[in-house]
């Protein structure tokens, strides 16, 4: 049958989210003939939709329900409702992302095994490995364009990459360019080049950057085999006797409560809604919530470390022109304990414009210090941190008392810093500074993490039962035919962004998925 | 952008005739408050002029930028001279003053020197009365257009083809 499908087709593999993991795992799948229905709480926005104005934007994309906070971590003071910076819409946050692509090193995914155990930290192995996921490195970065992989050059280097560069080389660092990015330097799969707009974080209103929303969902859709169901909030996943997943409700635009049936259920709502929802599926039969009998659904909440180190200089840099992630330096990503903590970091350069610096520059802060900074505005250059944050299993999401405008419960995200996250982050603060002062910084200023960006690990991938949530190929370990397709899936977070290892991971499943329904076995 | 409205009609000296002047850059007058320069005025809706002057001053004490004019820090508070506002504001305002009382001066606006007037915000930053003023702030300055300039920032760029042509590359210092 063709899309669109009936509530009652059963016959259908039921995504929930549109982002990196669902969007991709969506086209994959009707690529192969298999129906599906994407069920997405956001609107959706296009390219002539999106808006270079960072509040505007926010209002039109950014997931602005009700979350609640607790732990240490300063966001739960400055933003105790916007635990995370992300996207509610067809196409998710790869609509918001800067695009940065990088694989894994082979080493992060055993961690366990190549840190030795931390204390305090659920540090696991992933049951899977470089070679293993080498292929779907290959076909994602493909799939997304990516720079500096398939002969495709790096994009030109702006004024807040060229300081970031000068200061790097000065102080040693060799592996300092212009990144592997998402974002076409040249035209490629009927998407034109970067225009160096300067908006990658409001959605790209050239679509030289890879977003889903324009690219695999509505390739997805021109198959006849997937329907995206926008304005649709899943509430539930249900199930049978035999604890097999058969179908979700969900709360279409009119706030209607639908039942679609289904065949396979795949997960993929970001690491806080994912485990929010697995959690508010419980049953008789699963009274801690679908897939938890380990207890690990919502636990082991990771967002890599994160900071940013801005600086000023005696003349203009306007790093605002140009791509937002325009640069990298590799070389502190290695794993060496001589610096006084395992794993990890990149340093990316970074800028946000006045309206959001004003906003995330030192929250709460006021006075003349943070005015005097904001007065070199203009000849400020920027970077951010991304390092591999340790897992603690009282990192988690849990349901908090709070009810959204469904009645229902909403997700309460609790953060607290590992000892090796702050070693690492003032490691990154004192070498990001260092290289802004070798280029003649009037003033360095070592900036707190942001609501999170990347969200992983509250779904976590393992090889017993009992240390995680999924299996090798995101399938849970619990129920037979339900999936976790999204960050959520991460046994650990690595050093390197992660959408590229979601996206690769998708691709992966689908294939699997594919198989196992042509099998019988699904 | 504040509306001077009627006031527009008035020249510099007949709208400085017809206020006193408060604080750093503003004049007070019955109904409006206007600056020192009369380039720019508005009138209140439903707060006190002197309110509104003490809440301008404040509000520039809070994020204190030498190049932008008080008619940015005014529109930035505006929305407090509504009738669903004022109330809170006016309470606010009282707690200032008394604070500026208790430290030796006749009023928040009495105080002439910023360091002074900041030891006394320092004092109720813990306030409902800061933290609202101080948040809304954030947007309600930094978010104006008319501000942006003045820091370089440029806004939007689409329009114009984005920087590809237009500087992306162009620093020569480094
Ligand atoms: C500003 C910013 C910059 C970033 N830059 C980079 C970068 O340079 N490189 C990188 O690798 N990563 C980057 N990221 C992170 C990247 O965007 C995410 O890792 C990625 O999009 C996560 O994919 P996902 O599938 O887990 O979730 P998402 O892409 O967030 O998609 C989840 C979708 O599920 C929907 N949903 C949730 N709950 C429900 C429900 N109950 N019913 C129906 N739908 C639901 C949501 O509305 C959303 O659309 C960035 C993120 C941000 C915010
Ligand atoms: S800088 Fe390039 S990728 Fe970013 S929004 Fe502009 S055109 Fe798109």
């Amino acid at each position: 049958m063709a899309a669109p499908f009936e509530l009652s087709d059963d016959n259908v593999v039921v995504i929930i989210g549109t982002g990196a993991g669902g969007g991709v795992l969506a086209n994959e799948l009707a690529q192969k003939g298999v129906s599906v229905v994407a069920l997405e709480a956001g609107g959706r926005y296009l390219p002539e939709d999106y808006v270079n104005d960072e509040w505007d934007s926010f209002g039109q994309l950014a997931w602005t329900d009700t979350r609640t906070t607790s732990g240490d971590w300063r966001v739960a003071k400055d933003f105790s409702n916007l635990p995370a910076w992300i996207v509610k819409a067809v196409g998710g946050t790869t609509t918001h992302w800067a695009g940065a692509s990088l694989r894994f090193q082979p080493h992060e995914w055993k961690a366990l095994t190549n840190y030795g155990a931390v204390d305090g930290a659920s540090l696991l192995d992933w049951p899977i490995d470089a070679e293993e996921m080498d292929p779907y490195y290959t076909r994602a970065e493909d799939k997304l364009g990516v720079t500096r992989t398939n002969d495709i050059p790096g994009l030109p280097g702006c004024n807040n990459y060229k300081v970031f560069e000068a200061g790097a080389k000065k102080l040693g660092y060799k592996e300092v360019h212009t990144g592997r990015m998402a974002i076409n330097s040249q035209e490629r799969d009927g998407r034109m080049a970067c225009q160096q707009t300067g908006f990658c974080f409001q959605g790209c209103k050239w679509g030289a950057k890879w977003s889903a929303a324009y690219t695999d969902i509505p390739a997805g859709e021109a198959t006849g085999n997937l329907e995206v169901r926008e304005k649709a909030h899943v509430a539930r996943i249900l199930h049978d006797d035999s604890g097999k997943v058969t179908g979700v409700e969900y709360f279409d635009e009119a706030g209607d409560l639908q039942m679609q049936r289904a065949r396979v259920v795949c997960v993929a709502g970001n690491s806080f809604e994912s485990p929010r929802l697995l959690l508010n599926s419980h049953s008789s039969m699963f009274p801690d919530g679908l897939a938890n009998s380990s207890g690990m659904v919502g636990r082991n909440y990771m967002r890599h470390l994160t900071g940013s180190v801005y600086a000023t200089f005696e003349q203009p840099v306007r790093m605002w022109r140009g791509t937002t992630m325009a640069g990298i330096v590799q070389d502190e990503a290695r794993h060496d304990p001589s610096r006084g903590f395992v794993g990890g970091y990149e340093l990316e350069t970074l800028s946000l414009g006045l309206p959001f610096m004003a906003a995330f520059l030192d929250p709460g802060a006021w006075g003349r210090e943070f005015t005097t900074a904001l007065d070199s505005y203009e000849n400020m250059a920027g970077m951010w941190i991304v390092g591999e944050d340790m897992p603690q299993e009282s990192n988690r999401v849990t349901l908090s008392d709070a009810e959204d405008a469904f009645g229902l419960k909403v997700a309460n995200v609790h953060y607290s810093d590992h000892p090796n996250d702050t070693a690492m982050r003032d490691h990154a603060y004192k070498q990001g500074a260092a290289i802004y002062d070798a280029v003649g910084a009037t003033r360095t200023l070592p900036t707190p993490p942001y609501p999170s960006t990347h969200n992983l690990g509250t779904n976590r991938m393992s090889e017993r039962p009992e240390d995680g949530v999924v299996n090798r190929n995101g399938r849970a370990h619990d129920v037979p035919n339900l999936y976790v397709s999204d960050g959520s899936q991460f046994t650990t977070g690595a050093a390197e962004n992660p959408t590229l290892t979601i996206v690769a991971l998708a691709i992966r499943q689908a294939e699997h998925i594919a198989s196992e329904m042509n099998q019988g076995v699904l | 952008m504040i509306e001077t409205r009627s006031l527009k009609t008035l020249t510099r000296r007949q709208l400085l005739s017809r206020g006193v002047a408060a604080g750093a850059g503003l004049v007070v007058g019955s109904g409006f408050v206007a600056g020192r320069d009369a380039a720019w005025a508005t009138e209140m809706d439903a707060m006190k002029p002197e309110s509104f002057a003490t809440l301008v001053q404040m509000a520039r004490d809070i994020y204190p930028h030498d190049k932008v004019g008080d008619q940015y820090y005014a529109a930035a508070v505006k929305g407090y001279d509504v009738p669903e506002e004022v109330d809170f504001a006016q309470a606010g305002i009282d707690m200032l003053d008394e604070a500026s009382r208790a430290a030796g001066f006749d009023s928040y606006l009495g105080a002439g020197w910023e360091a002074d007037r900041v030891a006394i915000l320092r004092g109720i930053e813990d306030t409902d009365f800061f933290q609202r003023i101080r948040g809304g702030l954030v947007t309600g300055l930094y978010n104006q257009k008319e501000v942006w300039p003045i820091f370089g920032y440029e806004g939007e760029s689409y329009s114009k083809g984005g920087y590809m042509y237009r500087g992306f590359d162009d620093i020569t210092w480094i």
